[in-house]
């Protein structure tokens, strides 16, 4: 089946678009702007606001109907969420089967200094009404925090004798997290770790097969919940020690 | 900036509550004061030598200051301060001061072999008349910068402040001008991520930086120059604000105060709790340069809204108000006077809980009320906002309305596309039509109303004052120093011998000489608090 945007019509391809131009504000600038709406394959632009900006910049929101479509039959998902195992039996499980606590490090790595995201994860308030690992008796957390050195985390995850590594990362300028991650892997695998803890990474940007590409074991990315992050934990210990 | 009246109180909060907390702040900031009273850090001293004018980098971009006090330091004379050592210098090279710096961080001179220091009063009589003509110097460049603001119009309370980031400072000037054209009063430059931890300033004018823009004196002048020629087309002054925070606090005040910056950022207790700077250390700069700040009259406005945003920001919201005061009474032991105390704070509450609204309101209320004659200074959402800009837009306007209603002074306007990327030029302009539409529709609102004895905000700002004293209390007989290191604020441990900074941390021998200690603006004393 073929399908656009809907505003009010089936397949109306009704939608807006808001950007700014490098040009003062003029016929110019919103002649080009319409242009611009064209070649993006939105039909009948029109220009509901404008606005100018200054220093020679200016402001348009369009709204129109785009041409485009897609064939949502010929779309192949891959991910398949993972069901969630629910508090109580993450807690029985993994007492049943290992009988101590599990010690879980995390930290956002290199320069981030970005915490909200492990926080919600980790701090037992957790996030959106969902209570976060701390909440969990059977996991012991050790949040260290933002702006932790790959190497320094390196330590800490041998001193704690980590089972669990979670790092956030959300600065994506250059691409500098990217670099972080891979770094992290290659001192695990150094130092021979790697196969002793489930590496995890998460942030706004990342997703499930970045985190895989770059040799984690799972990634969570924007709207992830404290309980599908224990339950991942949960399912791959299991799966490891079997 | 103007106060507001004194009869303004408008929670009729109970007097001796206030008063206990006032009581305890002070008690704590004294004791503070006496434990760091004895101590300089590299950094002070580094910022010393900036005021007396140097400035430049070696070729691989190490600052002199920084190779200056390090061969101090190697040389066993630190303690008696760098600029005695450099006055001694300058006395045996009949050179200047900047060429003296040079000689001696390029080994031309080697400290070890500066004979014993026998005229020692006629050094000391040297050292003094540097800095003291550095300090006319600055002065008479303050007093200009006063005349040429003078002739601007200050603009109307509460003052929009915008941010910055883009990592190219050229690209930061017309984003900054845009604003300031929309109707911005103030323009942040958001340094680059994790400058905070650098132990020095970096050098030059900078196109390329992480999360922001990298704070360099270069930097600074060309902001300052950019916002000077925005002003003078707006009939407008727009103010600049930058970061003094970190490992090289008081370089950095220095720096804002010889370019011309007019409010900076600057709080050690955030520094130390998130940035996992040394206490000592870092408590220690922020009195220099907090003292600095003050000579330059420049605007400090405190972090405590990042107390609330990894907790809940109901429940913890005492700790803000405790840290505010303990803020207020350090930076009084400073030399800065209550209208340059810039407390901050924010909205933070997670807005689909009952009444969160009510909560923020008394909040800032309280702010308002316990510190009448200071530029409060006031944090949009930030945590509760999804990706979903339409939503944003409806909390940053409940923002604005609190704001405008509550009397707050500066008003950090929160952009829709928060938490998804450094604001482009068309998110400030929204944002900035949000604030304008309350600032001008809400004008008067703030008069027009009384609370009823029963009124549920009152109560709550009472019950937070009241977890606040409590809080004091705790970290009054703790003091200040030990509270951090048990994790009193955000759950977060810091002891004193650990941190960052640490190794820079020095006590002042008997024969320790800083003119610039004596020539900055001292403790404010007799201030009323009515």
């Amino acid at each position: 089946m073929l399908i656009k945007p809907y505003g009010d019509t089936f397949n109306d391809g009704a939608i807006q678009i808001s950007f700014s131009l490098p040009l003062p504000l003029g016929e110019k600038s919103k002649k080009a702007s319409l242009e611009l709406a064209l070649k993006m394959g939105i039909a009948n632009p029109k220009i509901t606001f404008t606005q100018d900006l200054g220093e020679d910049f200016s402001f348009f929101i369009i709204y129109g109907n785009l041409s485009h479509e897609i064939d949502i039959d010929s779309l192949k998902i891959s991910e398949v969420k993972e069901p969630i195992i629910d508090f109580w039996d993450i807690n029985r499980l993994i007492d049943e089967k290992f009988n101590r606590k599990i010690v879980i490090v995390g930290a956002t790595i290199g320069s981030d200094a970005h915490t909200v995201g492990l926080d919600a994860i980790l701090s037992a308030k957790g996030y959106a009404g969902d209570v976060g690992l701390e909440r969990y008796p059977v996991f012991q957390v050790h949040n260290l925090g933002s702006q932790v050195l790959p190497e320094l985390l390196l330590e800490q995850i041998m001193d704690l004798q980590a089972d669990v590594v979670l790092v956030s990362q959300v600065v994506t300028q250059k691409n500098i997290h990217i670099h972080n991650l891979t770094q992290l892997v290659e001192l695990t695998e150094g130092a021979g770790l790697r196969d002793h803890i489930i590496l995890i990474c998460g942030g706004p940007y990342l997703s499930k097969e970045l985190a895989l590409e770059l040799g984690y074991d799972g990634g969570f990315g924007a709207h992830s919940l404290p309980s599908e992050v224990a339950s991942f934990i949960a399912r791959r210990l299991l799966e490891k020690s079997k | 900036m103007s106060n507001p009246p004194k009869d303004s109180s408008f929670l009729n909060l109970p007097r001796d509550l206030i008063d206990e907390a006032r009581y305890l702040g002070k008690s704590i900031a004294s004791a503070v004061h006496n434990k760091i009273k004895d101590l300089s850090t590299l950094s002070i001293e580094r910022a010393s030598l900036r005021m007396l004018g140097i400035r430049g980098a070696n070729q691989e971009g190490t600052p002199w200051v920084n190779i200056f006090t390090e061969k101090c330091l190697s040389a066993n004379l630190i303690e008696n301060g760098a600029l005695m050592v450099l006055a001694q210098v300058c006395k045996i090279t009949r050179k200047d001061p900047q060429q003296s710096v040079e000689m001696v961080s390029e080994g031309k001179i080697n400290l070890n072999d500066l004979i014993e220091v026998s005229n020692y009063e006629e050094i000391k009589i040297l050292c003094h008349e540097l800095a003291n003509k550095a300090y006319e110097n600055l002065n008479y460049k303050k007093k200009e910068r006063v005349n040429f603001i003078n002739t601007l119009s200050s603009g109307t309370k509460p003052y929009l402040y915008v941010i910055v980031a883009t990592g190219n400072i050229y690209e930061d000037v017309k984003q900054a001008k845009s604003a300031a054209l929309l109707g911005a009063d103030i323009i942040a430059v958001i340094r680059t991520t994790a400058q905070s931890l650098l132990d020095y300033i970096p050098h030059g004018v900078t196109t390329e930086g992480f999360g922001g823009t990298a704070a360099t004196q270069e930097n600074f002048a060309v902001m300052r120059e950019a916002l000077d020629e925005v002003s003078q087309k707006t009939g407008r002054y727009i103010r600049l604000v930058n970061y003094c925070s970190g490992l090289a606090m008081p370089e950095i005040a220095t720096l804002g105060l010889i370019e011309g910056l007019d409010i900076m950022v600057n709080d050690a207790i955030y520094g130390i709790l998130f940035r996992d700077i040394n206490s000592l250390r870092t408590l220690t700069d922020q009195e220099f340069s907090r003292r600095v700040l003050s000579f330059g009259e420049i605007i400090i406005v405190t972090g405590e809204d990042n107390l609330i945003k990894t907790v809940d920001a109901r429940e913890m919201a005492h700790t803000v108000t405790a840290s505010q005061i303990i803020n207020y009474y350090l930076a009084l032991k400073s030399g800065l006077k209550p209208g340059l105390i810039g407390l901050g704070h924010a909205f933070e509450m997670d807005p689909s809980e009952d009444d969160s609204f009510l909560g923020e309101l008394a909040q800032a209320w309280l702010v308002r009320d316990l510190f009448p004659k200071s530029p409060i200074k006031y944090m949009p959402p930030t945590r509760y906002l999804t990706g979903n800009i339409f939503r944003s837009i409806v909390l940053n306007a409940a923002f604005n309305l609190v704001g405008v209603l509550t009397n707050q002074e500066i008003l950090l306007l929160g952009m829709p596309t928060e938490a998804l990327h450094t604001p482009f030029i068309q998110d400030r302009f929204l944002s900035i039509e949000n604030a304008l539409y309350f600032k001008n529709a809400a004008h008067s609102i703030s008069g027009e109303f009384s609370l009823k004895e029963s009124s549920l905000i009152r109560k709550r700002a009472i019950a937070v004052l009241n977890k606040a004293v409590a809080l004091l209390k705790i970290i009054n007989d703790k003091g200040l120093f030990n509270a951090l290191s048990e994790g009193v604020f955000a759950s977060i441990k810091r002891p004193e011998s650990m941190g960052r900074g640490f190794d820079g941390v020095f006590t002042k021998s008997s024969s320790y000489y800083n003119p610039f200690l004596s020539l900055l603006p001292g403790e404010v004393n007799g201030e009323s608090e009515d």
